[in-house]
């Protein structure tokens, strides 16, 4: 087998960016926030339209369609759509074709109307689907009653608590408190997370991501391209990903995330860093449980003991182990496929460009995305010119 | 049968046996004969092996509860009027499935994860039966 070390930093991150707004979009259609995304991201690289050659981007469109939309002719696409950690996975992808010199500039787009839904097609789970079957059956009311299954197992076998649970949603909405972008930025208290209504046992509405409209992409190119561009480049230094399953019914252990467990092994291994090497963190948060079982399987911790890991605040601004330096996806924003937004605050942090929230002196930056219902991982691991 | 406002699923070619099955009030999965798994869901090829040495053999009923929720939220596609509880069960056989647990009050607090449970069956239209679960009876 090939050694992915060969690829650690051979590709950049040269651009990153937001849709020009976030929250409740009703005058935009899903493409828009595409486009919108897109063209902030490569004004970010200094980079114009005509020198994108490759196109990644996942939602309910092909990637063809995107590409007809943004006016861009690519000689490479990639659809994969694994979840809210494709865009995490494009970025793998994109490292692996311009290594191989198959394109030079990726630009990787996400738009989703999740909020609002204009300009989003519907439903891919028709009645006689696998989940039209033997899921949706049962009242299956979207992620919240799915992602609680192994919320309810994980408490039962390792006595993870509903306080631990709401430690991540408080220590989440400090950082939210710092990021001017943020859609909920009021202070929070384990007491007000508890207090709020039971959505899906164990998940208290609190527990639960915002749902909002908003776009986001990033641009890759080679590392030695990358060095002549406007910003400081963000090299990858390390990239995963795995799928377990589809049906959540299917999980092999409903305590352990199995897909995150390899991708974060293969992040690592290619990265070739350490644990205590990672300076801040962002892990894709649909439910405060997700990253507590993230950090388990990536070796943050021992399996069972996420929830004492994220206990006394310890991802909290000042704490020990700085995490959704953005406010998350339970705070800050959440479309629907939340995965790039994790890639930018990334970027942004290893730049230094984050004010208030800025963790002071950071060099290595770890993102981990989550897709499906438990069903999909994607790791990365990002790092400025000193890492 | 009327009340219910769930959703209601399509048999294929795949799954028909299945619900043929669960509309006669019995549960029926596939197992290999190459590899001497049983799996859920129906599909002719092995999930584990891709043989096509797979028959159907009907089950037991009976289970284990692997985990659970409580869903509070009403919805468009709610199959029942009030909470109610989503459950993973584990059947003896081996494979895992999603149902619901019934005839129990939907409070967490009364539910314990490994408790012993059995299948009855739903039949919510004419052509289709959902086989959920319940508290199995104490042994006789």
């Amino acid at each position: 087998m090939a050694d992915s070390r060969t690829l650690r930093g051979k590709v950049a991150i040269v651009g990153a960016a937001e849709s020009d707004e976030l929250g409740r979009l009703p005058h935009k259609p899903a493409l828009q926030l595409h486009a919108e995304a897109a063209r902030n991201a490569l004004d970010d690289a200094g980079l114009g339209k005509g020198d994108v050659d490759a196109l990644f981007s996942a939602g309910r469109w092909s990637s063809a369609e995107t590409a007809d939309y943004l006016g861009i002719k690519p000689r490479y696409c990639d659809g994969t759509l694994i979840g809210g950690c494709s865009f995490l996975a494009h970025v793998h992808h994109a490292m692996a074709a311009i290594a191989a010199g198959i394109c030079d500039v990726a630009l990787i787009t996400h738009g989703e109307s999740g909020a609002s839904r204009v300009g989003m097609p519907g439903t891919r789970w028709t009645p006689d689907s696998v989940n039209g079957q033997f899921e949706l059956p049962y009242g299956v009311m979207g992620p919240p009653t799915q992602y609680s299954l192994v919320a309810t197992r994980h408490m039962h076998e390792y006595g993870t608590t509903s306080e631990q649970l709401a430690e991540v949603a408080v220590a989440t909405r400090k950082w939210a408190a710092l990021n001017p972008k943020a859609a909920m930025r009021d202070p929070l208290s384990v007491a007000d997370v508890l207090a709020s209504r039971m959505i899906s046992y164990p998940f208290h509405l609190l527990d639960c991501c915002l749902v909002t409209d908003g776009g986001g992409a990033v641009v890759l190119t080679a590392a030695d391209r990358a060095r002549d561009l406007r910003r400081a480049p963000v090299y990858v230094l390390g990239a995963g990903e795995a799928v377990g399953h589809a049906l959540v019914s299917q999980m092999t252990d409903f305590a352990r995330w199995d897909a995150a467990e390899r991708s974060g092994a293969a992040a690592f291994a290619m990265a070739g860093v350490r644990h205590d090497d990672i300076d801040v963190a962002e892990f894709y948060d649909a439910f405060t449980i997700v990253p507590i079982l993230g950090l388990e399987a990536l070796g943050f911790c021992k399996h069972g003991e996420g929830g004492p890991f994220v206990s006394g605040q310890r991802t909290a601004p000042g704490g020990a182990f700085p995490l959704n330096t953005n406010g998350g996806g339970l705070s800050y924003t959440h479309t629907g496929m939340y995965g790039i937004f994790i890639i930018i605050e990334a970027v942004r942090q290893l730049r230094g460009e984050c004010g208030p929230r800025q963790v002071s002196g950071a060099q290595v930056a770890l993102c981990h995305g989550l897709g499906g219902i438990w069903s999909a991982a994607a790791t990365l691991i990002l790092g400025t010119d000193a890492a | 049968m009327s009340e219910y406002g769930g959703y209601i699923p399509s048999p294929t070619p795949d799954t028909a046996p299945f619900w043929e099955a669960a509309k006669h009030h019995e549960l029926r999965i596939q197992h290999c004969n190459d590899c001497g798994e049983y799996y859920f869901y129906p599909r002719p090829l092995c999930r584990h092996c891709l043989s096509r040495n797979v028959e159907w053999r009907a089950v037991s009923g009976r289970g284990t509860l692997h985990t659970f929720t409580v869903n509070y939220r009403s919805g468009r596609a709610s199959p029942f009027p009030g909470a109610f509880v989503i459950a993973i069960v584990e059947l003896e056989e081996g494979p895992r499935l999603m149902t619901n647990l019934v005839d129990v009050e939907p409070d967490p607090a009364r539910l314990r994860i490994g408790m012993a449970v059995e299948v009855v069956f739903a039949d919510i239209t004419a052509e289709i039966t959902l086989p959920r679960f319940r508290p199995a009876a104490p042994a006789r």
